[in-house]
């Protein structure tokens, strides 16, 4: 330099035209939430359009459901969505027991609702944490994984599996649990959750960054949310009431007292807030099932649909017939097709069951929550910023397990 | 039947079958309700048309899912199934229409933006077309895949595998071995209608024959007098123990072990008394 000080001239591209250019998102990528891929037509940095690439996790499950009888086809249904286990496995028994018409006793149904709410607040204590790492900020992600810590241990105390339980079982639920996980977790829902769970939080509710990566980002209209079959926290956060735990109630959810949260914007933000409201809400329905929980059997009393106890087949030679029965052949479930669909964390999980009278089914069709969710990235994100697709992609609450099946 | 599951309780609103079945009027094949489920089959050229009435005039605003299901011995073989869901009205209901490989479906991303990549999952696994998707790529298999994987006549194992080559630095496909054949449980009793096919199973099933075929010798083969000439005919010598001849085969000659059996003494009736009764026993 001549004369010491030039000023810089800001870059331009000069007579050159320069063309929308297209990048992979993914398939490996940390906040592609496990193996998305997503073409993106880029113009600089702006998104133009996006082409989701799923299925890299296809498994067939449905394919492998229909070779297994109805009992054995149940643990995939843990496999799918492995985020929230027993919301998956929920819908299936739901769907069996409408075909067999096989009544659950009281304190079976209380068991199932409170430990599907454990699994909301759990899926809900990784996709929080998931989100605002994503945006940037990293403790309470550490803070609300101890949280998640805290359910698996309950969920390892109640089924043995800290994950893939297959706990709940056409006609009740596996095992009835010990007395003191329910004290503990009582304990838990009054001191530890709201006391971490509410620190981590006021870290991000109101923070500048966090508002700044989500507030606007995204905004689907009423309209768009139901023309594009949104459930869950992406319908709530439209604004729609909508809660199948409310309107369509299964088990003993009529009986709980909870509000839906909704959101009023329509945005990241607004899906992320309706997700930590949802937290405190679930407490709540866990602290009214431990109020309210019967004691008494856990599973239905019908032989032909859940076999016996084993000391029961100590004393009775029917009940070792139905043992073996239950357990070689299965039960048989009555010609027919429903569609059951239940709240899961992240939407509406549906399980489409054709029978036709045998002991396998013959059609198991999953309706994965993300699918729907996830085909509308590309409406979503369009002009909108290339860091902006990971704040969409984390309110959405993807797994791939549950979108490839 | 009362209903006695705990399965979600949505709204059944009273004659709603009526109204509805009224309402598609020529599109409606079959309406039925089974287990608290209203399901209507429709003509497969007028799904849209049914559809839009029912999302327009009956508020089901939501389109869940679409399934297909594959019936292999119906004449038109797949059935695609759609979900619909009213927020409104707190109802869902389900709608068919069935398919063939070469029978395409008129799509409904026209009314629902979503139904674009459910009708690409059932083009993907069943090989049903949907007439007027303008992006119906194969959505959850591998790029490349053939094949429709969700038909009940592909086999669960598939046809390829792949693994990573060591030589050729990269994923490679290979037909489908399998170390033992993949085991099919069939637990269902005999004498409830499973029907296991035992070796000679077949035989049984043949038909029965009025006149049955006589033959008097090999000769007569019933196939025609190509085929009794050529039974006539001498394939070989016969075996040498079967060669007709007057001379009796000569006693091996004696051995060490088995020496020659000293020639018996007496004659046959010198044994009598020995199996016949002596006199006066009678009495």
């Amino acid at each position: 330099m001549s004369n010491g000080l030039q000023l810089e001239e800001s870059p331009t591209t000069g007579d050159e035209t320069i063309t929308n250019y297209t990048i992979n998102f993914g398939p490996q990528h940390p906040a592609a939430h496990g193996v998305l891929r997503m073409v993106m037509e880029l113009d600089g940095e702006i998104i133009e359009r996006i082409d989701p690439h799923v299925g890299l996790l296809h498994r067939g499950t449905e394919k492998l459901i229909e070779h297994k009888t109805y009992l054995q086809a149940l643990p995939y249904f843990d496999r799918l969505d492995y985020c929230s286990p027993l919301a998956q496995e929920y819908s299936y028994v739901l769907a069996i027991e409408k075909l067999l018409n096989v009544e659950v006793p009281e304190r079976g149904q209380y068991l199932r609702v409170l430990f599907a709410e454990l699994t909301r607040i759990c899926n809900h204590m990784l996709n929080i944490g998931a989100h605002v790492m994503d945006v940037g900020a990293m403790t309470p992600n550490l803070w609300v994984f101890e949280l998640r810590e805290d359910c698996m241990n309950f969920f390892e105390r109640m089924s043995g599996a800290r994950m893939h339980h297959a706990w709940l079982r056409p006609g009740g639920v596996h095992q009835d649990v010990p007395e003191k996980l329910l004290v503990d977790i009582g304990e838990w829902i009054d001191t530890r959750l709201p006391e971490l769970f509410g620190d981590a939080m006021s870290l991000v509710l109101d923070n500048r960054i966090f508002k700044q990566r989500n507030v606007d980002i995204a905004v689907v209209s009423k309209d768009d949310a139901l023309a594009w079959g949104f459930s869950g926290p992406m319908i709530r956060a439209a604004g729609i009431p909508w809660d199948l735990r409310k309107s369509q109630p299964y088990d003993v959810y009529e009986r709980m007292e909870f509000d839906i949260p909704v959101g009023t914007n329509s945005d990241c933000y607004d899906r992320f807030v309706v997700r930590v409201k949802e937290v405190y809400e679930s407490a709540k329905i866990i602290k009214q099932c431990l109020r309210d929980m019967p004691s008494g059997p856990v599973s239905s009393t019908d032989r032909k649909v859940y076999p016996p106890k084993r000391g029961e087949m100590k004393q009775s030679m029917e009940a070792l017939i139905h043992h073996f029965k239950l357990y070689t052949e299965g039960f048989h479930v009555p010609a027919g097709e429903v569609y059951v669909a239940t709240e899961s964390p992240k939407g509406e999980f549906g399980v489409y069951l054709v029978s036709d009278g045998s002991n396998k089914p013959y059609r198991c069709k999953i309706r994965p929550t993300a699918f729907s969710h996830l085909q509308a990235m590309d409406m979503m994100s369009k002009g909108h910023m290339l860091p902006d697709a990971t704040a969409i992609l984390g309110a959405i609450d993807v797994v791939f397990g549950e979108c490839d099946r | 039947m009362s209903v006695l599951h705990s399965a979600p309780r949505f709204t059944l609103i009273d004659g709603l079958k009526g109204t509805v079945s009224k309402a598609l009027g020529d599109h409606l094949v079959e309406a039925h309700e089974e287990h608290g489920e209203l399901l209507f089959t429709v003509h497969r050229a007028s799904i849209e048309d049914a559809l839009r009435i029912l999302r327009d005039d009956f508020e089901y605003q939501q389109l869940m899912e679409i399934a297909g299901v594959d019936y292999p011995s119906r004449a038109e073989r797949f059935e695609v199934v759609y979900m619909l869901l009213s927020v409104t009205k707190n109802s869902r209901i389900m709608v068919k229409c069935t398919a063939s490989e070469d029978t395409p479906v008129p799509t409904v991303t026209t009314l629902w933006p979503n139904a674009g990549w459910l009708e690409r999952e059932v083009f993907d696994m069943y090989g049903v077309l949907f007439d007027g998707n303008t992006d119906l790529r194969r959505i959850l298999t591998d790029y490349g895949f053939e094949g429709h994987p969700f038909r009940k006549d592909f086999p669960l194992t598939g046809y390829v595998e792949l693994r990573y080559s060591e030589d050729q630095k990269r994923v490679v496909y290979e037909p489908v071995k399998l170390a033992q054949d993949l085991r099919q449980f069939d637990f269902m009793s005999p004498w409830e209608g499973a029907d296991y096919v035992l070796p000679g199973d077949e035989k049984a099933d043949m038909p029965l024959i009025d006149d049955p075929k006589v033959t008097e010798s090999p000769k007569q083969t019933g196939a025609g007098a190509k085929a009794d000439e050529k039974a006539a005919e001498k394939v070989s010598d016969a075996a040498p123990a079967e060669k007709d001849s007057d001379a009796e085969a000569p006693a091996p000659e004696p051995t060490e072990d088995q020496p020659a059996r000293a020639k018996r003494k007496g004659k046959t009736t010198d044994t009598a008394e020995a199996t016949e009764p002596k006199k006066g026993d009678a009495e």
